[in-house]
């Protein structure tokens, strides 16, 4: 693993991208950071960072869309797949690359709070606690985009699908706001989304009666909920796409409070996309 | 060292290798042989764990490559069609990334990778970026790769393609060399590639292991004939009567030869029979001078394209296939030219 962190972490210091990649943050963050900390004397340096997490849907895509699509597109994939070395310790590898470059712009901002400190009071506890959210939540969009690479070999797909997954994810929150709140809406919406998950299934398995018998069994599932307890569906879609926010599971952070839900949270994605890559790159060999 | 039992691979409805059983033993060169599309990368890169076969199984040493990949993989070295360099590196850099990923103790890795530096001659090269070398320096990087950490087995997929003929004969040459101290197994399309590194061939069709033993061997077990080519001078009559009270031929052909007055003469004989001396003593009675005579016993090509052309031995034959054996041979023909 230690190899492939070496190499991976090498290539970006020695090409644009990794430079490309930690400017772009360290620039918007200062830009943001001088007009609302420095220009208003404002405290909080939480304040500011929830305010630029747009970046990543810029820099995340850039960062990760060759980190394994390259690999297979030049066909070093058959180098690593051919070492005595895991899948799993080959994504990680690369990960914790991509990681170690998105740490440095992070320990750049790590400063800004002394910084600050020097014009008056500045709350230490408050101010890493955003910084730490902060970090979390680029290793998760990271990881997102790791395994968006790994599903492709082609950079420019890898980057368009890291973007629009992002993308989706940061408006989440405007498109739960399209539901309304009643039980029957939520209902509907899960009904359709239980067809959806049905016909992935279906594609994945091409069996019609097994994807046929689950998908009657869910959906009955579903409405004698429905009909015996209707409470639980009143803004239940809502909180559904809650859970594909990441960008709002910062907010807890950026006001201070060290959430612990919030870490097990971005841990989760963590390791469940970089699970889902190592699983894509398996898959490949059996097609 | 390796067997490879019943493997099967499918792409779809397509089988790309059909039931293939081999077991190859240590220290011996063996090569993989069969025209495009025959199977041969297909079953090295099933072999080498890179893809996983339909129906199979694949024993390295007596590990499973697929249930213990890690020690399977330690005893093989794999250069693939493509060599898989990273452009963006020096040859230096590279090397030390396989030799720390292969997992050579840190130790040993500076000697060994100057050594196989100096063994694939690119000590020169440490220092330059892969993507300015030219293609027959990144093949050897490439084998430079799959020599590090010297394992038991040295796979090389087409490890010649694309070179020109005196970077050929050096790689063949580096081979042989490593072929004294590793078991080795290369695929091609080239017989005289085959017929010059190894020391057993396997020949290939159609995903089907369809004839496998030593060079020697393939070309005895074939019935094989003589061919003998004359060009003779002397009027035609005279030439068919004399040749037609010469017992033990084959067949006979004549066709009129770019020459004047004289008649190309083409004779198929039993293997062991050899009538040079003989056709000589005739014509010189009958004063037809014979200009040209020329003797060929049945070369390892022909086995090679018998074999893979015989339609006998093959399940299957459609157009395309045909099609793309014939470009095979004519590769063949103007390769040994």
């Amino acid at each position: 693993m230690s190899a492939i962190y070496k190499k991976e972490l090498r290539s970006y210091l020695t090409s644009m991208v990794g430079y490309v990649f930690m400017a772009f943050i360290l620039l918007i963050i200062g830009i943001y950071f001088s007009a609302i900390n420095i220009g208003s004397a404002w405290p909080r340096i939480g304040d500011t960072l929830s305010n630029v997490t747009f970046v990543f849907l810029i820099c995340v895509p850039i960062l990760t869309m060759r980190v394994i699509a390259e690999e297979r597109r030049q066909k070093t994939d058959q180098l690593l797949l051919t070492a005595p070395v895991k899948v799993s310790q080959i994504v990680n590898g690369k990960y914790f690359a991509l990681v170690s470059i998105y740490l440095i712009p992070v320990l750049v901002i790590a400063f800004y709070p002394l910084i600050l400190r020097k014009f008056g009071e500045v709350s230490l506890g408050m101010s890493y606690t955003a910084i730490l959210g902060f970090l979390l939540l680029g290793c998760a969009e990271i990881s997102i985009g790791v395994f968006l690479s790994s599903v492709t070999e082609n950079q420019v797909i890898a980057a368009v699908l890291a973007f629009l997954v992002l993308f989706v994810s940061y408006v989440s929150e405007g498109i739960s706001g399209f539901f309304p709140e009643t039980a029957g809406a939520s209902l509907a919406a899960f009904v359709i989304l239980i067809l959806l998950v049905c016909l992935w299934i279906q594609s994945m398995i091409k069996n019609v009666i097994l994807t046929g018998v689950f998908a009657i069994l869910a959906e009955a599932a579903l409405v004698i909920t429905y009909v015996v307890k209707s409470s639980l569906f009143e803004g239940s879609i809502q909180k559904f796409i809650g859970v594909f926010n990441i960008t709002d599971h910062l907010t807890n952070f950026t006001s201070g409070i060290l959430d612990i839900s919030g870490i097990v949270y971005y841990l989760s994605i963590i390791v469940i996309m970089l699970f889902l890559a190592t699983q894509s790159i398996q898959k490949r060999r059996w097609n | 060292m390796i067997q490879v039992k019943n493997l099967v691979k499918r792409y779809g409805d397509q089988k790309a290798v059909d039931n293939l059983s081999f077991t190859i033993e240590k220290g011996q060169i063996y090569g993989f042989l069969g025209p495009n599309g025959a199977g041969k990368s297909t079953t090295m890169n099933i072999m080498t764990g890179y893809l996983a076969a339909t129906e199979g199984e694949v024993l390295i040493d007596g590990h499973n490559i697929l249930e213990e990949p890690e020690e399977a993989k330690r005893h093989i070295g794999y250069l693939p069609e493509i060599p898989p360099v990273y452009m963006d590196m020096t040859v230096g850099e590279y090397l030390r990334f396989v030799a720390e990923l292969k997992k050579i103790p840190k130790a040993e890795r500076e000697k060994q990778i100057d050594d196989i530096m100096e063994l694939v001659k690119i000590t020169d090269m440490e220092h330059r970026l892969i993507k300015n070398l030219s293609k027959g320096y990144r093949q050897r990087v490439g084998l430079a790769q799959a020599v590090i950490g010297y394992p038991d087995i040295i796979i090389l997929d087409e490890p010649t393609v694309g070179l020109d003929p005196k970077q050929i004969i050096e790689i063949r040459e580096l081979i042989k060399t490593l072929g004294k101290n590793h078991t080795i197994i290369l695929s091609s399309h080239i017989l005289s590639e085959v017929s010059a590194v190894c020391d057993y061939i396997m020949i290939i069709s159609h995903g089907k292991l369809i004839a496998s033993d030593t060079p020697e061997n393939l070309s005895e077990m074939m019935v094989g004939s003589n061919t003998l080519e004359l060009t003779v001078k002397g009027e035609r009559g005279t030439i068919v009567s004399e040749f037609a009270s010469i017992p033990g031929m084959d067949a006979i052909n004549y066709v009129d030869s770019e020459e004047d007055g004289c008649t190309d003469v083409t004779i198929q004989t039993p293997k062991n029979v050899d009538l040079r001396e003989e056709i000589f003593y005739k014509m010189a009675g009958k004063n037809c001078p014979i200009l040209k005579m020329h003797f060929t016993t049945i070369s390892l090509e022909d086995v090679f394209l018998e074999l893979t052309q015989n339609p006998d031995l093959l399940e299957q034959k459609d157009e395309e296939a045909a099609e793309n054996r014939d470009d095979v041979a004519a590769d063949e023909k103007s390769e040994v030219e």
